[in-house]
């Protein structure tokens, strides 16, 4: 009983106190807004890991399918929801906002999806290197086309999702973002478990280890990338929604080639093909970056010198291929993540 | 693909007619044809380089071939991707073992049932009934899979952590955990002391019996081939120069001038 439902009561216990401490303000926006990076950064960085790691491709263009779902979740937001000088008065009644926001962020998630099909084509004839500057050519193409369409604001940015918050406050004082946040980002962690530790998704290491063996071993190889691609960028478009909605505005600026950097760093911290790693490397990184803030444009030099020495030094990550289950297997009698 | 008992029975497991296959100028493959039954125990031999892996190759569907045709049971596999071509019964090994290393020996036997899952990505995702059902059989089949090949000991072991002969019949049990019509044996004794190819050539013997299985393998020990097929073909530059029973072959004055040149005899 308490092996097969800790990890929900835990879950439910943290999501039931975040809501809490955040609904009576005894967290501060500063902390707060910290927390709802760390849950998209969780988001961003197991969902790279599941190509880089799980895959054994190196995709470096995640914040390209991050941006395509936060131009799309907040485009749709604000064109429904909210007044707005680009689209004008809301096409529907503010008060849904309340009930659409999921499905926002989601239709933000299948819209990088499908932009995740211009990785995913061309990685049934290529893979490595090769593949790994197609997915920089996807981030640069996806960052020039909206920069280049003025009417969403081209380089400057697009806002107003902020509107649309407040219109669901409206209808319900609950902190609605940590409250989205932290279920968007357990939804993917789970998926990405479920994935990876059924039969079909085991094709995906199977490709990554022997991609001959797999397709003659009947695996179908040119539907497993589609399927993990496209389920890579998706959820990385569900952070991209979530983060636009946190911060209340967009630019193309916050999704070029550094943002996909900073996203690898999480996955190689964590530990390639390792979920918790990446969970644990995003809430490391995200508080290591605010720790550092002090030191101003220093930290750049900091934190990139810390990868090396970690490179050098424990080159798999913090937990290089292994799940929290499998290097304290007495945990396991605790708790099943399935 | 809904073909009767006796219309299966009937059609040759393997059938290659004409089949050419060209690399730019090169003819790796000229004009080779081969039937092959139900109970066949057959062999492919030949120098190096002169065409039999580019044949596997051809028939597991890596290579789309320049000219002729093949028939799996009577079934054209002619533009099918090698993983469908799995699915028609034609599972095969490789020159050098080719496992996943980075999986346990059960997960190994279990992803190889991929032509059969029955459930897809949202089922997967969602752990509907059917999903867990489906997950429960293939890991009791792979299971006792490999009970039967007596791998049972090893099933949570990574392949790598293997002896290199029991690497090899992992991957033999892996081809056959796709209930193969045919399988492609390529040069299973290479790598193997003489001790292990006797192990071996029990083996692929037992196999046959067991498994109901049409068998066509490349291998460059004689001893193994003498004792083991029925029928032997000999290429060389993809020209087929012999065919018939070990002995026949044995004493061809073609494959003797393939193998040891013309000076010899």
């Amino acid at each position: 009983m308490l092996q097969r439902y800790s990890v929900h009561l835990i879950l439910l216990t943290l999501g039931g106190l975040i809501t809490y401490m955040a609904y009576e303000e005894l967290l501060g926006l500063y902390t707060l807004s910290v927390m709802m990076f760390m849950g998209v950064n969780i988001i961003l960085s197991s969902s790279l890991n599941l190509v880089n790691g799980y895959m054994g491709e190196f995709s470096c263009g995640h914040a390209g399918f991050m941006c395509v779902g936060a131009y799309v979740s907040s485009l749709l937001g604000v064109w429904l929801f909210a007044k707005d000088k680009v689209f004008g008065a809301p096409l529907l009644d503010p008060e849904y906002a309340i009930y659409a926001f999921p499905l926002l962020i989601l239709i933000g998630g299948v819209a990088a999806a499908l932009a995740g099909l211009l990785v995913a084509v061309p990685s049934y004839k290529t893979r490595g290197d090769y593949l790994a500057i197609i997915t920089i050519a996807a981030n640069y193409i996806i960052i020039s086309t909206i920069e280049n369409i003025g009417v969403i604001g081209g380089s400057r940015g697009f806002m107003g999702m902020k509107r649309v918050i407040s219109s669901m406050e409206d209808i319900a004082e609950l902190p609605w973002m940590p409250i989205w946040v932290f279920i968007f980002t357990v939804a993917c962690v789970w998926v990405l478990r479920r994935y990876v530790s059924s039969t079909f998704g085991k094709g995906v290491s199977a490709i990554c280890q022997d991609e001959v063996a797999a397709e003659i071993m009947s695996v179908n190889t040119n539907k497993i990338k589609t399927i993990t691609f496209m389920l890579s960028s998706g959820l990385a478009g569900i952070g991209g929604g979530l983060f636009a909605y946190i911060i209340g505005y967009v630019n193309p600026g916050s999704f070029t080639i550094l943002k996909s950097t900073e996203v690898l760093v999480m996955v190689y911290l964590g530990g390639m093909g390792s979920l918790s790693g990446s969970v644990m490397s995003a809430m490391l990184f995200t508080v290591l970056l605010e720790v550092m803030r002090p030191l101003g444009i220093l930290k750049w030099v900091v934190i990139p010198l810390m990868l090396v020495i970690m490179m050098q030094f424990r080159p798999e990550g913090i937990m290089g291929r292994r799940e929290l289950g499998d290097i304290f297997p007495r945990l396991k009698r605790f708790y099943r993540f399935k | 693909m809904a073909m009767t008992q006796t219309d299966s029975d009937k059609a040759p497991v393997l059938e290659i007619r004409n089949l050419t296959q060209r690399f730019g100028g090169l003819t790796a493959v000229s004009d080779f044809n081969v039937s092959l039954r139900k109970n066949d125990l057959s062999g492919l031999i030949g120098p190096n380089g002169a065409g039999k892996t580019t044949i596997f190759n051809l028939v597991s569907g890596f290579y789309q071939p320049s000219e002729g045709e093949i028939l799996v049971a009577g079934c054209p596999t002619a533009g099918l991707k090698p993983h469908k071509v799995t699915a028609l019964g034609v599972a095969r090994t490789f020159q050098n073992i080719r496992l996943w290393n980075d999986m346990t020996v059960l997960d190994n036997i279990r992803v190889a049932q991929h032509y059969r899952l029955g459930y897809g990505f949202f089922h997967s995702v969602a752990r509907s009934k059917h999903y867990m059902q489906r997950e429960t059989e293939i890991a009791r089949e792979a299971a006792e899979l490999l009970e039967v090949f007596d791998l049972q000991r090893y099933a949570d072991e990574l392949p790598g952590n293997l002896p290199y002969g029991t690497q090899r019949k992992l991957e033999i049990a892996r081809a056959l955990s796709v209930h193969p019509q045919l399988l492609l044996l390529d040069e299973p004794a290479a790598g193997l002391n003489s001790s292990d190819i006797q192990e071996l050539i029990r083996l692929v013997r037992w196999i046959h019996n067991k498994f109901d299985v049409c068998i066509w393998m490349i291998e460059h020990h004689m001893d193994v081939m003498m004792e083991l097929c029925t029928q032997i073909k000999v290429i060389d530059f993809g020209q087929t120069i012999a065919e018939g029973t070990p002995d026949k072959v044995r004493n061809d004055p073609a494959v003797m001038t393939a193998y040891l040149g013309d000076d010899v005899i």
